[in-house]
């Protein structure tokens, strides 16, 4: 994992996101959010045109590991590092 | 998020120009073509020239790339006509957005331009004699080979299977659920008509059969297991999306021919619509169809806004448009009385076609249980998140 990239900015809009489905069991940062047994096969759509729409970013085919989008932790790593890379471009 | 109602006027000249189109190369066939079980190979490529199989095609690969509400509004007025039709723009529909989505450069510069055209057909190969709309029960297997992979096992009730050119097909590899876009002239796919089918019965239904069945390495289409999920995903939420217009044009064509039948039909020297039980019965379709209409507009605009709460928004419109549907349909063929069960009236034809809506692409049943479990976490879910206002 790219820890360096890593920024807490991005977490609260993300949790904010996760309320919706997850209301008082908000899941921890290293919490596996597919393990929870909460989310249904929408979700998966709804993170990503989430995490699109708010961060400004596309998320490609090769993006679609279940390691960018299983924890927040996860998340916003994903989210900082995609973003570096567009900003390097 | 405020409901908008207003189409623009550019929405309005698409819905004018579909609606004469399925007026005249559609509806006087539709039932022609539910007797014979198939679309006539002609009406293929009246449909591509009309562009009306490009929806979903991004505008660099030739397509139209519509938005959501005019999407939406070509479905309606299509599945107005012929269910079976609006299927075709279900599927194909699917198969192209699931391509312009996750698809390699390389799949989408191959397929999406025959797919804008019609000159290639695309259909979704999910179902199995033992997973309906599941990925995680898949027993279809694919196994690397070489550059390839060899797919086993067996797909039913495939939407244009009899007449598809590619398959977006899911299978089993490495014990994770993969997407592969399989051609219909693949070594080792047998494509097997399937006859008798209730509703929507010019769909051109087929099972497949693979065994030992060959396709190229570049047929893997997205990521296994984790990305997969998003492939099927995508597919089936724009499937759902145009089910549930096509519902609403269905559920049109039911008060359309109500209306038009109680106003012609005497019984007991007066006329069916002066009677008022048969009044309540249109009220309700008139009612109901209405607000069907609002719940897809709604998740259109939320979809044209990129807003994620669309993919609820559409689980509700589905799920409206479809019972709405077949209530209506049950009500026109109440209305018609003995008519309503013959062939000389269309009717009968609505009430076949609107049962299969409550059954593909998400059940009633897993509608509403998706949307109670929906509505315990986000109580305001649906009502749309604030994005801007």
């Amino acid at each position: 994992m790219t820890t360096q990239h890593t920024t807490d900015g991005h977490r609260p809009a993300i949790r904010g996101f996760l309320a919706q489905f997850f209301g008082d069991h908000q899941p921890a940062d290293e919490d596996d959010i597919f393990a929870t047994g909460f989310v249904n096969s929408l979700f998966i759509m709804q993170l990503v045109l989430f995490v699109e729409g708010e961060f400004e970013l596309t998320v490609e085919d090769e993006d679609l590991e279940m390691a960018n989008f299983n924890t927040v932790a996860a998340i916003d790593a994903f989210v900082a590092r995609k973003r570096a890379t567009v900003a390097g471009d | 998020m405020a409901t908008r109602v207003q189409l623009t006027a550019a929405q309005t000249a698409a819905r004018a120009a579909y609606e004469s189109f399925a007026q005249e190369h559609i509806a006087p066939h539709a039932g022609d073509w539910d007797r014979e079980g198939a679309l006539p190979k002609e009406f293929y490529a009246t449909i591509g020239d009309a562009g009306h199989l490009a929806g979903a095609v991004p505008a660099d690969y030739g397509g139209t790339a519509l938005a959501p509400i005019t999407f939406g509004l070509l479905n309606e007025e299509l599945g107005r006509a012929c269910s079976s039709v609006r299927s075709l723009l279900t599927v194909h529909g699917m198969v192209c957005q699931a391509i312009a989505r996750w698809g390699s450069a390389g799949q989408r510069e191959s397929w999406l331009p025959r797919l804008a055209t019609g000159a290639a057909i695309g259909a979704f190969a999910l179902t199995e004699p033992g997973a309906g709309s599941d990925v995680q029960g898949l027993a279809t297997t694919a196994r690397r080979d070489g550059d390839g992979f060899v797919i086993d096992g067996a797909k039913r009730w495939i939407t244009f299977g009899q007449r598809a050119d590619v398959f977006l097909l899911f299978a089993r590899l490495d014990d994770r659920p993969t997407a592969f876009l399989v051609e219909a002239t693949a070594p080792g796919l047998a494509v097997t008509p399937v006859r008798g089918i209730l509703g929507t019965r010019a769909s051109m239904l087929a099972e497949l059969d693979l065994r030992d069945c060959r396709v190229p390495g570049e047929a893997l289409l997205g990521r296994p297991g984790f990305g997969l999920n998003a492939v099927a995903a995508t597919a089936l939420e724009l499937g759902r999306y145009s089910v549930a217009w096509g519902c609403v044009g269905l559920a049109q064509a039911c008060l359309d021919a109500s209306l038009s039948y109680a106003e012609q039909r005497q019984q007991f020297g007066v006329r069916l619509r002066d009677h008022q039980l048969v009044q309540r019965m249109l009220a309700d379709m008139a009612t109901h169809t209405s607000a069907a209409r609002l719940l897809c507009q709604q998740a259109g605009w939320l979809r044209q806004d990129g807003d994620q709460q669309g993919l609820h928004a559409t689980w509700l419109a589905k799920y409206f448009s479809s019972t709405t549907a077949f209530r209506s349909a049950a009500d026109a063929v109440q209305i018609h009385g003995a008519h309503g069960c013959g062939e000389d009236y269309p009717v009968q034809r609505y009430l076949r076609d609107a049962k299969v809506m409550e059954i593909i692409e998400g059940s009633t049943e897993l509608q509403q249980t998706t949307i109670a479990e929906s509505a315990y976490l986000a109580p305001r879910a649906g009502t749309g998140r604030k994005v801007t206002e």
